[in-house]
């Protein structure tokens, strides 16, 4: 397996933010849609680099850093119809802001106030799913559940490298592949999983095991959103037509930590870091709109600023996020009443309010 | 009106349950032409389709976690579990995601799902085709539990659960889908008594037994030999182990003082420990004995030549009814 993704990686803008072509794969977009994308990229670098300072601080317990992988994203989120729903893991903030959660709604998660935070059929997007690669098998059955409604939408579920050794994401493989689902495997390969480099999980290129169930297999540049977003809606309209699901490996790097409780200097080296940097999603994207004259330093700065009040906005709201009332543990466990949990929350006042002060 | 096995209960139960909701879906593995291993979906592929009764790929996990896809896309799939051993594949999927959707998604995204389980030993069967997993899934907060007796509660209970907006596991007592009753297909179920309450199903005033699902006969059987001997058991059909109606038991403890919980499952840390605890708390003064307890053992399943003296039969529930009677 090499280091740059091999010849198979699909590639429309280089690392130098030379734009290529490929045989199979483009896109068609405006300067104004270029413009949103890279606005997209640094509002997503920014919510994440806000959320980590915010867990440095303590007023986040973890968070999960998507530093590196926002082209792959924000590129595959912004392929998706407003009809499409996505399954998440925990690390898909750029996912999320495409499919408009309020970047607020993902912190609640990890300061602990909610084991959820957005309605997922407001945003067509599932909660965070932190057992790795449920969420694979959710969106076979959602994708099914679309087949039968006689729907042309499809599903995409994201997932790890480390997630394609789960019995369930080779469980969601067989199903989606057997039934014909309309969905869309996304897995952004970022090299690592905690501290388990891609050669623990796998001796084949990820994007190959798709042959074994019988359906497509690509690997994109997960750094270049351009690249992504043209594979992706490639996959989707697929999966639209009834031609069942394309499995798509990111090709990407995680630049950041497994998590703020995580310590990469333990495992692995600086100097691929540092080679990745040369390949940033951002980066590559701000050269080729420069260079073509699409946005000027007025702009960029703009959307820096733009950042910066985002990120002033979110540690507002972070830090003013109330904590939960406390009986509301007892709050939905069930649909319906349940005596057992309407005793437990009686008790549970009971006790709370015989403290002097009403209050404990 | 005729006598129908709960086999066929179940199968009518389904059927209805696939007439009158188009979101309804059955799913599972050989569910399809086969019509299920002990044939409980006997015909209903044919009649519903290939859409809504599904022969799935041989992955328990796989099942129950498409399922949960469905269930957010806003069908109600109901799923068979082919033998009480096979489920553990599909235990992630049912208690991280099935269990805690609802709670997760502060009630957005609800989980009405039925997981059917035919359970418990008694039929000679080969290594995890006889067990009673129950209490792992009682003991996870977001799932019901409930296990018919008998034809005419297997029938409206698997209705019942399937119109459930929480997740159901459906215990289904293998060994009794042969038993026959007459069953009125036209019960509303609306009307009928909740899946989600006991039922006293002899009267006695000497002793209380509460059991549920396989125990039920072997238990009234016990009760009809004992009052012979003058011993006037009351028998409890738990039917639900998830919310556990407590309330039922402890109304014939006071009445009783005293009280046995039978179930195939081992004794320890199992439906009857709990049973114990909340009884003496509840019941303190009115017992004249411990609650006694009889089930399997803590050993795996035994081979088959074994089960006879693993499982509780009549003769060790009037042992049990003893030693709680020698206080």
């Amino acid at each position: 397996m090499t280091a740059d993704g091999g010849p198979e990686l699909v590639q429309l803008l280089t690392p130098e933010g030379e734009r290529v072509h490929h045989p199979e794969y483009d896109v068609d977009l405006t300067d104004e849609q270029l413009r949103g994308l890279y606005r997209d990229l640094v509002l997503v670098r920014r919510v994440d680099s806000e959320a980590t300072a915010l867990q440095r601080q303590g007023e986040l317990g973890l968070w999960a850093q998507c530093i590196g992988q926002e082209a792959a994203q924000v590129g595959s989120g912004r392929a998706l119809l407003p009809g499409d729903f996505a399954f998440p893991t925990y690390r898909e903030h750029g996912v999320a802001w495409a499919r408009g959660v309020q970047p607020l709604q993902l912190l609640g998660l990890f300061r602990g106030v909610t084991n959820g935070g957005w309605d997922p059929h407001e945003h067509n997007m599932a909660l965070y799913t932190i057992v790795i690669g449920d969420q694979t098998l959710h969106a076979v059955g959602y994708a099914m559940g679309m087949q039968r409604d006689g729907s042309s939408d499809a599903t995409i579920c994201y997932f790890g490298d480390g997630a394609t050794s789960q019995g369930d994401v080779n469980e969601a493989f067989v199903f989606s592949a057997v039934y014909n689902a309309p969905v869309v495997f996304f897995c952004q390969n970022n090299q690592w999983a905690i501290s388990e480099p891609l050669e623990r999980q796998t001796r084949i290129p990820l994007y190959r095991r798709a042959d074994g169930f019988g359906f497509p297999g690509v690997r994109v540049d997960g750094n270049d959103v351009l690249a992504v977003l043209a594979v992706t809606s490639a996959a989707l309209q697929a999966a639209r037509e009834g031609q069942g699901p394309t499995l798509i490996e990111a090709f990407t790097y995680r630049m950041g930590a497994h998590t703020t409780s995580d310590d990469p200097t333990r495992y692995r080296v600086s100097a691929d870091l540092e080679a990745w940097k040369l390949k940033d999603p951002i980066e590559r994207l701000r050269v080729y709109l420069a260079r073509n004259g699409w946005a000027d330093h007025d702009y960029f700065e703009a959307v820096d600023a733009e950042a910066e009040a985002m990120a002033v906005h979110l540690r507002e709201g972070c830090r003013s996020m109330p904590n939960p009332e406390k009986t509301s543990m007892f709050d939905h466990v069930y649909a319906a009443p349940h005596p057992l949990v309407d005793a437990e929350r009686a008790e549970f006042a009971a006790y709370h309010a015989s403290f002097a002060g009403g209050e404990h | 009106m005729a006598a129908t096995t709960m086999a066929k209960a179940i199968n009518a139960g389904l059927r209805k349950a696939l007439e009158n909701d188009p979101k309804v879906l059955l799913m599972g593995e050989d569910i399809g032409k086969l019509g299920g291993v002990f044939r409980v979906t006997d015909g209903l592929q044919k009649d519903f389709g290939e859409d809504r009764v599904i022969d799935s790929p041989l992955a328990e996990s796989g099942i129950v976690g498409t399922a949960v896809g469905l269930a957010m896309r806003g069908f109600r799939p109901v799923v068979e579990i082919q033998f009480d051993g096979f489920v553990f594949p599909a235990f992630d999927q049912i208690v991280t995601q099935v269990a805690k959707h609802n709670a997760r998604s502060a009630g957005r995204t609800p989980m009405p799902i039925t997981i059917r389980i035919p359970y418990g030993g008694g039929i000679g069967a080969v290594e995890h085709h006889s067990e009673s997993p129950e209490a792992y899934f009682a003991h996870t907060a977001g799932l019901r539990v409930i296990s018919p007796s008998n034809p005419v509660d297997a029938f409206v209970m698997v209705q019942q659960a399937i119109a459930c907006p929480d997740p159901v596991i459906f215990f289904e007592p293998k060994r009794r889908y042969w038993d026959k009753a007459d069953v009125d297909e036209s019960i509303d179920i609306a009307s009928a008594p909740s899946p989600f309450r006991a039922r006293v199903v002899r009267p006695g005033s000497s002793i209380t037994v509460a059991c549920y699902g396989p125990m039920v006969r072997t238990v009234l059987e016990a009760a009809t030999a004992a009052a012979a001997d003058g011993t006037d058991i009351e028998v409890i059909d738990l039917r639900t182990i998830s919310p556990l109606d407590v309330e039922t038991v402890a109304a014939s403890v006071r009445r009783t003082g005293r009280l046995v919980v039978v179930h195939e499952a081992p004794v320890f840390l199992g439906l009857g420990a709990e049973l114990a605890a909340r009884i003496t708390e509840q019941c303190f003064y009115s017992l004249e004995a411990p609650v006694i307890r009889v089930g399997g053992y803590h050993t795996p399943y035994p081979p088959s030549r074994l089960e006879e003296d693993y499982l509780p039969d009549l003769d060790r529930v009037l042992d049990g009814v003893d030693r709680a009677l020698a206080f």
